[in-house]
């Protein structure tokens, strides 16, 4: 025992960490810092405070993965309680900025909604855990239910963009407990047909004067606008516009790394935050998204193996949740900032400048590991 | 109903989800894949072209500062326009630390506007004009002409700077504007974001931020910031790929700042400054009918001139480390005992609360004797007889001692609260202080040594005389003598009296009323006023207002600076910072009062001898208009 390596010795840093997820990991951040470089010359954002999130991230990513899955089952019920309990304090005594009541001041300032992202499948796995086996209809039923508030109290807060995301955590666990298709089938019809009357009929819903049920006045402007840019280019249309400028003249090979005009000459908003992807596009091209594509799917891919042999029905569900939230993060963002989608304020995930995403996701890749660990401890 | 008995939620079922699960995954990254290719293939000559034009940039233009006018129509606060060497970092093609070592050799670059450069260029954008040397000689305009050529991204630009005409003239008053720091600049963009302007679209708000070059950082220049600094200009113009201006595209002007029409006469201001001479203190004119403030003394003063341009680190080490503290606004600030200053304010207390008759007299033996401790009067073998009026035209101590004894400390400071002792006035500048109005109440919260929390009957005592923990601004001396001569009609002070709008000219008053009214019966005022004019006919104010042409209602006052504890002044400090406070409150004429004024000259010794003068000189100038002479006279800078 006396003449261990250091290796030896420093085994229990890495151990149960997976090797496959850090590589794809590390390869995401290297291009992140790669392009924030690019975004961030000439501005007073400093790499050395993105060096500090992310080193913040891993170490987030660290713990989290040394905690044992069944603790956070344990845990995940109060969890769940403790956000919905905030964000009920949200909408009682929550601070206005810009029009939106979304943050609490319990001495520091919060935003409890943040929580309710990783809360939101913990609970649902949590809950169909402990009816495992014996699984019925109105459990799905109770599940909606469990989702439903939450998504409720943030949507009008309003935050449609991370009420979305909440709810499609939820719905994937959801969905990966066995809800069955027929059931899911009519929605998703439903839904499709939605998008397609709206493109279709876009020019006389966006005409003046007409003001449709449910949304805010100025979601309704980032759909229209969306439907067509030019509408107001330099109004709210112009964010879209110019990412989707930097995106096409950057062409197969992109235009080279700190040499995209787009960038540079300061016509993409938020350009290292949530449309930093505009940047690593102009720069780097089509074949530059390829490998990132590429990256991403590896990653849920992996996210997925893991999830598929995980030893109970609790880390099956929440692995499988988080990786696709992940996936939904990217998805969204990349369309969003193509044009494809609204613009809502989700970043890319390990790419985007910002430390709450960043300890987010160092949190969620952390349960994965966790759940890759539990599942070793099973086998031997 | 017919139970669904299958379970939901085998390894089976789940597996088969994840399965679905990435297939859908795929096609989403599909669909993306589609849209990049849709994008960047088959429309990246439209996209290429659009980028190519895409050179548009925003450039904008500083708005003009208000005017800062005095009651009679004399600029005392204005812009100069000044070149500036100015470098556009987008149009530079070296490393811009190696071109600002290059055009040091041209033109003379200091350390100092070299630090200002760099942390002005971190923040900015690169198609953005960056001062490095500002105030170039016409000389130095020229040289750089010659060599123009050798720069590409630097060019010489017309800027405007504020500028104090009468120099440290009203510095208190007037404070002094500055660079816009990067805390400066978070505070506006959250305050025109709370402000929830829909005129400004997200994109232009932090774009009209970065056009403000520099706030108002202390006195009238940053309590109506706002209002003095207008709205920040912009173009959009085309640029070539290196940030070089092609062509305008659409223009929007800077709407300059509104004028700020003052309640003060800067003349008065300037006599006034003129008698304190080297000597330190503070001194408030207010017009009674009004609530205008026409002079806002704190000497000594200091030069807001040195502060435009950022102030050299020399220069405000040693204003700072002046023991005569030039920097301290001290009628707004600055708190002292009132002393004797404060019996008029107690007589009133004790008619209005019926404590006293004016004619009940007592006898004074020179002391005051409550347990075992002797408060002693000024006068070592008393004044005798004393009625209400006699007390205040003679200072007599033994009076008031007693009379504070019989009111006791409830009734005293609820009646002086009411006059605003210990209270804020209200005035139009920001980092008004409060002061100390001694109860039961502050002390003990004031103490956290239960010993010392109790209020004591001792401590009533000196409050009679305007010791003890009395501890007040000459703001509000001034304001409760105003009150007094006002008939009680309390008038909110201020020192801007007008807004004006720069187009329209249009005139707004900042305060247009009475604020409130307190009830004190007639004759009760005509005893105090009695009393006061009797300080300056027969009583301690006798010799400096001696012939003087118009009624006039006065008290002198001496505070004992060793009441402050020493908590202001170091006991190492010289001797002088340990004298006695010389205070005087004024107001004229008595019969009909249009002017209250209080004043306090530091270490100077008796109130009668070293503030009564100041206040003879500033009302026979408000009253006779007469200049005393020894002053300069005062000379309109053009």
């Amino acid at each position: 025992m006396e003449n261990r390596s250091i290796t030896q010795r420093l085994n229990f840093l890495w151990q149960g960490l997976d090797p496959t997820l850090g590589v794809i990991l590390l390869f995401l951040v290297v291009i992140g810092n790669i392009t924030f470089m690019s975004a961030s010359s000439g501005t007073v954002v400093s790499w050395v405070e993105q060096a500090r999130n992310i080193l913040s991230a891993a170490i987030i990513m660290w713990i989290t993965s040394r905690i044992p899955i069944k603790w956070l089952e344990k845990i995940s019920l109060w969890v769940y309680l403790f956000g919905v309990a905030l964000l009920i304090g949200v909408a009682v005594f929550g601070l206005v900025k810009k029009g939106a009541r979304r943050w609490l001041n319990i001495g520091v300032v919060i935003q409890p909604s943040e929580i309710m992202k990783i809360a939101m499948p913990m609970m649902l796995a949590w809950y169909f855990q402990k009816k495992d086996g014996l699984i019925q209809l109105r459990d799905f039923f109770i599940a909606f239910c469990l989702l439903i508030l939450p998504t409720y109290l943030i949507a009008r807060q309003p935050d449609l963009g991370t009420a979305i995301l909440v709810l499609a955590a939820g719905f994937y666990v959801i969905l990966f407990a066995g809800f069955p298709w027929r059931f899911i089938l009519p929605f998703f019809i439903i839904a499709l047909l939605g998008i397609l009357l709206v493109v279709i009929f876009g020019d006389s819903l966006c005409a003046k004067g007409v003001s449709w049920p449910f949304l805010k006045s100025y979601q309704q402007h980032r759909v229209c606008t969306l439907l067509d840019p030019s509408s107001d280019p330099l109004g709210k249309g112009f964010h879209t516009l110019q990412s989707m400028i930097a995106i096409g003249s950057g062409g197969i090979f992109g235009k080279g790394w700190m040499k995209g005009t787009q960038t540079h000459l300061e016509f993409i908003p938020e350009k290292h935050t949530d449309f930093i992807f505009a940047v690593f596009s102009e720069e780097f091209g089509l074949f530059g998204n390829l490998i990132l594509l590429f990256l991403f799917f590896l990653l849920i891919q992996r996210g997925l193996q893991i999830a598929a042999s995980a030893p109970n029905l609790y880390s099956r569900l929440l692995g499988g949740a988080v990786t696709l939230i992940f996936f939904t993060y990217a998805f969204v963002n990349m369309a969003m900032v193509s044009g494809l989608l609204p613009v809502v304020g989700v970043p890319l995930p390990f790419i985007s400048y910002g430390g709450t995403a960043l300890s987010t996701l160092g949190f969620g890749v952390g349960i994965l590991m966790s759940i890759n660990r539990s599942r070793r401890l099973v086998q031997t | 109903m017919v139970r669904n008995q299958e379970p939901f939620s085998s390894l089976e079922t789940f597996q088969e989800r994840i399965k679905v699960g990435l297939w859908f995954v795929m096609a989403c990254l599909l669909l993306l894949f589609f849209r990049f290719f849709w994008l960047q293939v088959i429309k990246h000559t439209k996209y290429s072209t659009a980028s190519e034009s895409n050179r548009i940039a925003i450039i904008t233009t500083p708005s003009q500062r208000g005017l800062i006018i005095d009651r009679n129509g004399i600029v005392i606060a204005r812009n100069f326009p000044s070149y500036s060497l100015e470098i556009t970092p987008a149009g530079v093609n070296e490393p811009i630390e190696d071109l600002v070592d290059s055009l040091n050799s041209v033109l003379k670059i200091s350390q100092k506007d070299k630090t200002n450069f760099f942390r002005a260029l971190q923040g900015a954008k690169k198609t953005e004009s960056i001062p490095i040397r500002n105030f170039l000689s016409d000389e130095e305009v020229a040289r750089f002409f010659s060599r123009k050529y050798a720069y590409p991204g630097v060019e010489v630009q017309v800027r405007y700077f504020r500028e104090y005409p009468y120099q440290q003239l009203g510095s208190h008053l007037l404070g002094y504007t500055g660079r816009i720091s990067q805390k400066d600049r978070e505070k506006l963009l959250a305050e025109l974001e709370e402000s929830q302007d829909d005129s400004t679209s997200d994109e232009l708000k932090p774009i009209k931020i970065k056009g403000i070059q520099q706030v108002g950082k202390i006195g009238l220049e940053q309590s109506y910031e706002k209002e003095l600094r207008g709205t920040v200009g912009y173009n959009q113009v085309e640029i070539t790929a290196g940030g070089r201006v092609v062509r305008n595209l659409s223009s929007t002007a800077a709407v300059a700042g509104s004028n700020l029409s003052l309640a003060v006469d800067i003349k008065l201001q300037y006599l006034i400054e003129q008698l304190y001479g080297k000597r330190r203190g503070a001194a408030v004119v207010i017009e009674v009918s009004t609530g205008d403030v026409l002079a806002f003394v704190s000497m000594p003063t200091f030069n807001p001139n040195s502060f435009i341009d950022g102030i050299d680190a020399d220069l405000w080490k040693k204003l700072n480390e002046s023991l005569e503290k030039p920097l301290f606004n001290r009628p707004l600030r600055g708190t002292y005992p009132p002393g004797s200053t404060f019996k008029p304010f107690m007589a009133l207390a004790a008619l209005e609360g019926k404590f006293r008759t004016a004619d009940q007299g007592i006898y004074d033996p020179g002391y005051f004797k409550f347990g075992n401790t002797v408060f002693r009067d000024d006068a070592e073998n008393g004044h005798g007889f004393v009625s209400m009026r006699q007390s205040i035209a003679v200072s007599c101590d033994t009076y008031y001692y007693i009379l504070a004894h019989d009111m006791g400390i409830n009734a005293i400071s609820s009646f002086m609260k009411e006059l605003g002792f210990g209270q804020q006035t209200g005035i139009d500048i920001n980092g008004e202080v409060k002061g100390i109005l001694p109860s039961k109440k502050w002390k003990k919260a004031y103490y956290s040594d239960p010993l010392k929390q109790k209020w004591g009957e001792g401590d009533t005592i000196s409050i009679g005389i305007g010791q003890g923990y009395n501890s007040y601004s000459i703001l509000q001396l001034a304001q409760a003598t105003a009150i007094l001569a006002n008939g009680g009609v309390v008038m909110r002070p201020h020192l801007v009296k007008l807004i004006e709008d720069p187009i329209t000219h249009q005139k707004t008053p900042t305060v247009p009323s009475e604020t409130t009214r307190l009830n004190f019966k007639p004759e009760n005022l005509k005893v105090i006023t009695e009393g006061m004019v009797g300080v300056n006919t027969t009583g301690t104010g006798k010799v400096p207002f001696a012939g003087v042409k118009y009624p006039v209602a006065g008290k002198t006052g001496t505070a004992q600076v060793f009441s402050l504890g020493g908590k202001d002044y170091k006991a190492s400090a010289i001797s002088e910072f340990k004298r006695d406070h010389a205070l005087y409150i004024a107001f004229a004429p008595a019969d009909k009062p249009k002017y209250a004024l209080a004043l306090v000259v530091e270490n100077a010794g008796f109130g009668a001898t070293a503030a009564a003068p100041i206040a003879r000189q500033a009302l026979d100038y408000l009253m006779l208009n007469t200049w005393p002479e020894g002053v300069p006279p005062w000379k309109t800078v053009q």
